[in-house]
């Protein structure tokens, strides 16, 4: 018999809130996490909003001595260090005095530490090469945060980093589930990250689908399922969860959050329109059917749907897909809700970021409130009730929740969460 | 600049990347920076670039191949000096 997973551990580092209290708190508040960026402005970008979470100095020494602090310029590695260590020491796990063969860390990443790269692109065109000292590679490899977390917590088992932009970090969650499902470890770290900074969105602006509309007012910016979405704000952060057996959890006595029922990841292959930008909805709707079967659970079981919905005209067309493979429109489609309508898209910590949130909302036994979201997009009013989507956080029953990311390359990945019972 | 100025200073550098406290406090000449102060020994181009900065030298490859104690860094730093 194949092992059940669970979650026992959370971390988060969003634009709107650090920690997991902390960032219950912001969800069911609804907190906004987008602000003017005067560098944006400055630097020509017509989209000047963004999400960047703040971290301080004393949250920086909390989980990174001195000398790791030391010419450290990757926003993502910071985002990404501090999340995975909350979220194992939340599990209630320790850093081990000696490896720890039956733990593992999937950590992604887009791209790290641009800014180190810019400080080294700078020093090398300037015959300096030498001045980089010993912390350029760990910043701007992709591996860098499982590298740095699986140094600082002590891990012997899968130590990695996966790369599949804006689906990173459902794929890493989907990853060591599987791994964890056929045995090869006890628990695993898994999460993802995204840098800060114009060098990193530079590219999203000159594909001119970031929103231009909001400068003088970033707290209406991000706005899923609107009528009014322009374009999906840019963000940053990190998130991490701690997956593990059921059997090493209940052996550890471990806080259980939520259970994994399975999952599927698949690609649109750019045909049939898909693209490197637009989805496959074949491919999207089979990704969440695959996802279902593989978790053995109907449709009709599904009490909310985290959406990956970016704030694009592509919205619809994603509703259009889960009403599709779900077969439930109107009244009898589940509540949805997209946190990017609080702290924009954090592109390759995305995924994590809102797992963290859906396991909150299980564990909580609530939905977050959609920021934003009037006028709805009558393409979307076209499918489902608008009671489907909340504008206001409510307390509700969740025994089953479905979220999925997509990300660029017509990647797909969705998993299905229960509540746990024993 | 005396050697005992160069060891303060040379002490000052290396300890942000000390993994050893005890011996740290205990430096003599002969102590060795990776095998009694356990630095990691990425770290040492770290110390060789501090080591530039403060005395405002610098030290090629093969002068960073000899300065793995307090004594031999002494004396490359007082050779660039000269």
């Amino acid at each position: 018999m194949s092992n059940r997973v669970v979650i026992t551990g959370l971390g988060v580092v969003a634009p709107n809130a650090i920690g997991k209290t902390n960032f219950l708190h912001a969800l069911k508040n609804k907190t906004n996490g987008i602000k003017f960026h005067q560098d944006l402005a400055e630097k020509g970008f017509s989209c000047q909003v963004a999400g960047t979470p703040e971290v301080n100095n004393n949250l920086l020494n909390q989980y990174f001595t001195a000398l790791e602090q030391k010419g450290l310029l990757a926003s993502g590695l910071i985002y990404g260090g501090i999340a995975g260590q909350e979220a194992w020491f939340d599990a209630g796990l320790k850093i081990n005095k000696s490896t720890d063969y039956d733990a593992g860390i999937i950590f992604g990443t887009g791209i790290l530490g641009v800014e180190k790269l810019k400080e080294a692109f700078h020093l090398i065109d300037n015959h300096r090469v030498r001045r980089l000292g010993s912390t350029s590679v760990l910043q701007t490899m992709a591996s860098g945060v499982s590298a740095f977390l699986g140094g600082k917590l002590g891990c012997g088992n899968w130590v990695t980093s996966n790369s599949s932009a804006c689906t990173t970090g459902t794929e890493a969650f989907l990853m060591a589930y599987n791994h964890l499902k056929l045995n090869r470890a006890k628990r695993m770290l898994v999460g993802s990250c995204s840098d800060s900074g114009a060098y990193v969105w530079g590219g999203f602006e000159a594909l001119r689908i970031l929103p231009y509309q909001y400068n003088q007012h970033p707290e209406e910016a991000s706005r899923p399922m609107s009528k009014n979405a322009q374009g999906f704000v840019p963000s940053s952060g990190a998130g991490a969860l701690v997956l593990e057996t059921l059997d090493s959890a209940l052996e550890r006595q471990a806080p259980i959050y939520a259970e994994v029922c399975g999952g599927a990841i698949n690609s649109g292959g750019q045909r049939h329109g898909g693209s490197m930008t637009a989805p496959n909805s074949k491919a999207v709707q089979q990704c969440i059917l695959q996802s279902l079967n593989n978790a053995q659970v109907d449709a009709a079981e599904i009490d909310t749907i985290n959406g990956h919905l970016t704030g694009t005209i592509m919205d619809a067309v994603e509703i259009n897909n889960w009403r599709s493979a779900l077969n439930l429109s109107g009244e009898k489609f589940p509540l949805i809700n997209s946190l990017k309508s609080h702290i924009g898209h954090a592109l390759a910590a995305a995924g994590s970021v809102e797992l963290v949130a859906s396991v909150l909302q299980i564990k909580h036994q609530f939905v977050f409130g959609n920021r934003n979201l009037q006028p709805i997009h009558p393409d979307i009013l076209n499918q489902i009730s608008k009671d489907t989507i909340p504008d206001q956080t409510q307390s509700t029953a969740i025994k089953y929740l479905i979220k999925a990311s997509f990300g660029f390359g017509d990647v797909n990945a969705s998993t299905v969460l229960k509540q746990f019972e024993k | 600049m005396t050697k005992e100025d160069i060891i303060q200073k040379l002490k000052r550098i290396v300890e942000p990347y000390v993994n050893h406290t005890e011996n740290f406090n205990n430096l003599t000449e002969t102590s060795d920076f990776i095998k009694d102060l356990e630095i990691n020994s990425a770290n040492l181009v770290d110390v060789i670039l501090d080591i530039e900065d403060e005395f405002n030298i610098r030290i090629e490859n093969d002068d960073m191949e000899q300065m793995l104690n307090v004594k031999k860094s002494v004396e490359v730093i007082q050779q660039k000096l000269k």
